[in-house]
């Protein structure tokens, strides 16, 4: 059995997870940030206080699945990314108590900070995330099993690019999750904003697939291109993937756009997460079997193959579990908010 | 990989774990308390449970945000800053952490969510399902952060790889249940249930001296005195149990924490004293001689300081003095439980008195004793991270003094302004009581779930009422 394969597929399905899950959670952060009103804004937490935490808790499987199945991968590509992981981290525990704190808080200045942390929280650990991405995109000096490039290295004009590629995306699932569970004006405030969230991720998702092909010759030839010529029969496999990204715009316009009354509120939101998925299939493909672009792929990083069987018995049982009683507080929470249900005062 | 880096990661590391073990220790201990109110609230219908859950379940909830943040900041800092650790023990601690999201993480995070929003969504029973869910997934993953920290201890079921000089499993179950994991699962577990307890007694002094003493005050206060009497006998039996596996396995840790620096058959007790690092002796010296053979069942003598190189030694003042002011802070929990317990018999424990003045500083002395219990345990295994195989300075991460110097400023920053708040409205709550607390929670819904808005309350219903008729739970 390749264990390793099988934990990057694995530690790979978890971040998409996260990026869903939790990309929705930071979207609506940075959507709090245009809300009318403290009870609009009430509203659009309480679509995501029951789950916020689990959703993280991707993020920690990430991590901490990359620890325990890539120790090397992990060695070199944290202190790579020493700052954006800070940043990211600090956004992320501002975020975190924001969830309660802002009701907590009785004075109008300190009200103002914790719906600040919330949403400026949110949009820079989305930042964050997408540098990271964009750091990992365009690869990572080391040598000796140790990280050898610079502290500024993962900032570069590409970094950029994917950093508010992301945290447009997550605006994108935000608001179609806020279509789905919300109704009356804030639903149609959250409708215009999905709108303008498509055209930009539209936009975005090109010009990262194009800059990510121009960053290594082995990625252009991934998809086939090379110097001299376009390998067509190369191309042919992989190009269900632009298409299905593009039938996905389509789709996803026409529900927002043209005849919204007549699709269903959770559709947009389904769209949209096929959408991150074409983008998120396209780039494993771009940098397969790298963990450390260009350096060390996922058979060189790997842990003991003991360890990777340990873990592969507790995954084997434990990750169906957890999808199932995800599944089952999603399906207990279903429905439009009710403003009523918190516990707070 | 200069000195200074090395310094300021540690001091981060140091700064970030002690701030992230406050909450834990609190969140373990509260979860359990909350499940026991919920079930007494069940089995006996008694209003006052239902309310003290209420209560506390608003503190749980700020406690346990503050835990899963700074939690999440661990996880990573294994990699920003241990990176050189991380490749080498990776394939021996990696999997341990692994279980830890898998088998817990997941599980109070989800619940959590049922606990704090789901009183209108499922009944009774299943609420009280979540409430369980979560106390058991604190207690499991503190059992696979406690077995990797113990591993690192007490390192035992591995192989050194010849080619890449990582340290690999060769035993997992040896791994798991190492020698230092027992006795540390045991200490840690009970400083948890005696940290809230001692929250608790604090929150129910403070009302009864305000004169807020409703109903729930005098059960609480009662639970908590009952609950430092109880487990601090058996808190200081484990700490024993830890001091004995601590000679055994790092005998140059115990004479640190003991003050001893010459070896010999028998040694005494320092009750107080400076260690002086130089002059490898103790300034001002208090001992009680000939102690030790009531303590240690050691055959053989028991070695002193002076028997370790320089470069094998512990930093020894810290530890001296952290493991004397852990031992006085539960020795005045253990007193201040029983005199609790003592008021209450004679029935004089509703009544303001000095022991309410004093039970308000007792509520940070369990947090005292956790940190520098820690403190003990870590600075007592240095120079090492994984205990005589790999050396703290060959464990650092290849990044500059300057991003460490950053990152402790942010995490310094950070953490004062959210621990501040999270203690301000912690606080709020605990010390306003009972009074205006809402007596129910949110009814379980009649409509289909989904329904907008309408969320009104059947007001002909007493709080009473639906105690009595409430079955569908
Ligand atoms: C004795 C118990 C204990 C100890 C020693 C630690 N933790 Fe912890 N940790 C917990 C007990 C705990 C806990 C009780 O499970 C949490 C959940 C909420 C809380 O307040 O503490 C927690 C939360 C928590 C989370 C967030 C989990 C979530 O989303 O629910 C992470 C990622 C970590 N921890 C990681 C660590 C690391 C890497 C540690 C060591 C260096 C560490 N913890 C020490
Ligand atoms: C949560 C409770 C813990 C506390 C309060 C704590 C405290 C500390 C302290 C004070 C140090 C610094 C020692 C020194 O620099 O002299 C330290 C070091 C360290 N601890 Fe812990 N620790 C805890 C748990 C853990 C766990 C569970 C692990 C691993 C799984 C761990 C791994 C380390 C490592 C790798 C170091 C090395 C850094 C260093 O030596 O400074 N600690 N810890
Ligand atoms: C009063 C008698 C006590 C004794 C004799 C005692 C003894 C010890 C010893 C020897 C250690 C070091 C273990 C090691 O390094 O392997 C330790 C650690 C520790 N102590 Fe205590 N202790 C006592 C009370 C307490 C209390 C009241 C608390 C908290 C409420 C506490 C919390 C801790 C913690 C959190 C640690 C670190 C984890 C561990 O190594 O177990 N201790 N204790």
């Amino acid at each position: 059995m390749d264990l390793p394969l099988i934990w990057s597929l694995l530690i790979a399905t978890a971040v998409m997870l996260y990026v869903l899950l939790d990309g929705s959670d930071l979207g609506i952060g940075m959507l709090t940030a245009f809300a009318k009103s403290d009870h609009e804004r009430n509203m659009m937490t309480a679509t995501i206080e029951p789950v916020w935490d689990g959703n993280e808790t991707w993020l920690i499987l990430g991590g901490g699945g990359l620890f325990a199945a890539f120790p090397l991968a992990y060695a070199v590509l944290m202190p790579a990314f020493y700052i954006p992981v800070l940043i990211m981290l600090a956004a992320l525990i501002f975020r975190g108590v924001a969830f309660e704190f802002r009701h907590k808080a009785v004075r109008k200045p300190t009200k103002l900070f914790w719906n600040g942390a919330f949403a400026y929280g949110s949009l820079a650990a989305a930042l964050a995330q997408g540098f990271i991405l964009g750091g990992f995109i365009q690869g990572v000096e080391a040598a000796d099993r140790g990280f050898t490039g610079g502290t500024f290295d993962w900032f570069t004009p590409f970094t950029v690019l994917t950093a508010l590629s992301v945290a447009g995306g997550y605006m994108l699932l935000g608001s179609c999750w806020l279509v789905l569970k919300t109704e009356g004006d804030i639903q149609k405030g959250c409708l215009k904003w999905a709108k303008r969230m498509t055209i930009f991720v539209l936009i975005a998702m090109g010009a990262v697939s194009l800059a990510t092909l121009s960053i290594d010759p082995r990625v252009t030839a991934r998809w086939g291109i090379d110097m001299q010529a376009f390998n067509f029969g190369k191309f042919l496999p992989l190009a269900p993937i632009p298409l299905i990204a593009g039938i996905l715009f389509a789709l996803i316009w026409r529900d927002l756009a043209l005849r919204f009354d007549k699709a269903p509120d959770w559709r947009p939101m389904i769209y949209a997460a096929g959408l991150f998925l074409t983008g998120y299939l396209g780039l494993a493909i771009s940098l397969f079997p790298y963990l450390v672009p260009f350096q060390y792929d996922i058979w060189q990083t790997a842990a003991r193959d003991n360890a990777l069987m340990l873990m592969l018995v507790g995954a084997g049982i434990m990750l169906p579990i957890i999808l199932a009683y995800t599944v089952y507080v999603y399906s207990l929470f279903w429905g439009k908010v009710d403003p009523d249900e918190a516990y707070h005062d | 990989m200069d000195f200074d880096a090395l310094l300021l990661s540690r001091l981060q590391f140091a700064f970030v774990v002690a701030f992230h073990i406050m909450f834990p220790a609190f969140t373990i201990g509260l979860a359990a308390f909350l499940a026991v109110c919920e079930g007494l609230w069940l089995a006996t219908k008694r209003d006052v449970f239902k309310r003290l859950y209420l209560h506390w379940i608003k503190i749980f909830a700020l406690a346990f945000a503050m835990g899963v943040v700074s939690g999440v900041v661990m996880s990573y800092q294994f990699g920003t800053n241990w990176a050189v650790f991380s490749d080498k023990a990776g394939s021996v601690i990696g999997p341990l952490l692994g279980y830890e999201v898998l088998t817990a993480f997941f599980l109070e995070a989800t619940f959590l969510g049922v606990m704090l929003f789901g009183w209108k969504r499922v009944g009774r029973k299943l609420h009280f399902i979540a409430t369980l869910a979560v106390a058991i997934g604190t207690s499991i993953s503190a059992f696979w952060i406690l077995s990797a920290n113990s591993w690192m201890q007490t390192p035992v079921g591995f192989d050194v790889d010849p080619e890449t000089g990582n340290l690999f499993a060769t035993d997992w179950m040896a791994v798991i249940f190492n020698p230092s994991f027992p006795s540390r699962y045991v200490h840690m577990m009970l400083a948890a249930f005696i940290t809230t307890a001692a929250v608790v007694l604090a929150a129910g002094g403070y009302q009864i001296l305000r004169g807020r003493n409703s109903e729930p005050t005098k059960w609480q206060i009662r639970m908590a005195a009952g609950t430092l009497l109880v487990l601090m006998p058996f808190q200081i039996w484990a700490g024993h149990w830890s001091g004995e596996v601590a000679h055994h396995h790092q005998p140059a840790k115990v004479a640190a924490i003991e003050g001893w620096w010459d070896t010999a058959d028998e040694q005494g007790t320092v009750l107080f004293g400076f260690p002086d690092e130089e002059a490898e002796r103790n300034i001002a010296e208090i001992e009680i001689p000939g102690t030790s053979k009531f303590l240690f069942s050691a055959e053989g003598p028991l070695k002193g300081l002076k028997a370790f190189p320089d470069t094998e030694r512990p930093p020894v003042f810290i530890v001296f003095w952290a493991f004397r002011i852990m031992v006085a802070a539960g020795l005045a929990m253990l007193f201040m439980g029983g005199w609790g317990v003592v008021l209450w018999l004679r029935n004089k424990i509703d009544k303001p008195a000095l022991f309410h003045w004093l039970a308000v500083p007792t509520g940070v002395m369990g947090f005292v004793a956790v940190i520098t219990g820690w403190i003990v345990a870590e600075v007592g295994r240095q120079p090492y991270t994984v205990y005589g195989v790999l050396r703290t300075e060959d464990s650092v991460s290849p990044v500059e003094v300057s991003s460490v110097a950053t990152s402790l400023i942010v995490f310094m920053v950070v953490y004062a302004i959210i621990f501040t708040a999270g203690v301000v409205y912690m606080a709020r709550i605990a010390t306003r009581g009972f009074v205006d607390d809402k007596t129910d929670p949110p009814q379980k819904e009649n409509r289909a779930p989904g329904s907008a808005f309408g969320s009104v309350d059947d007001p002909a219903e007493t709080p009473s009422d639906t105690i009595a008729t409430d079955k569908e739970g």
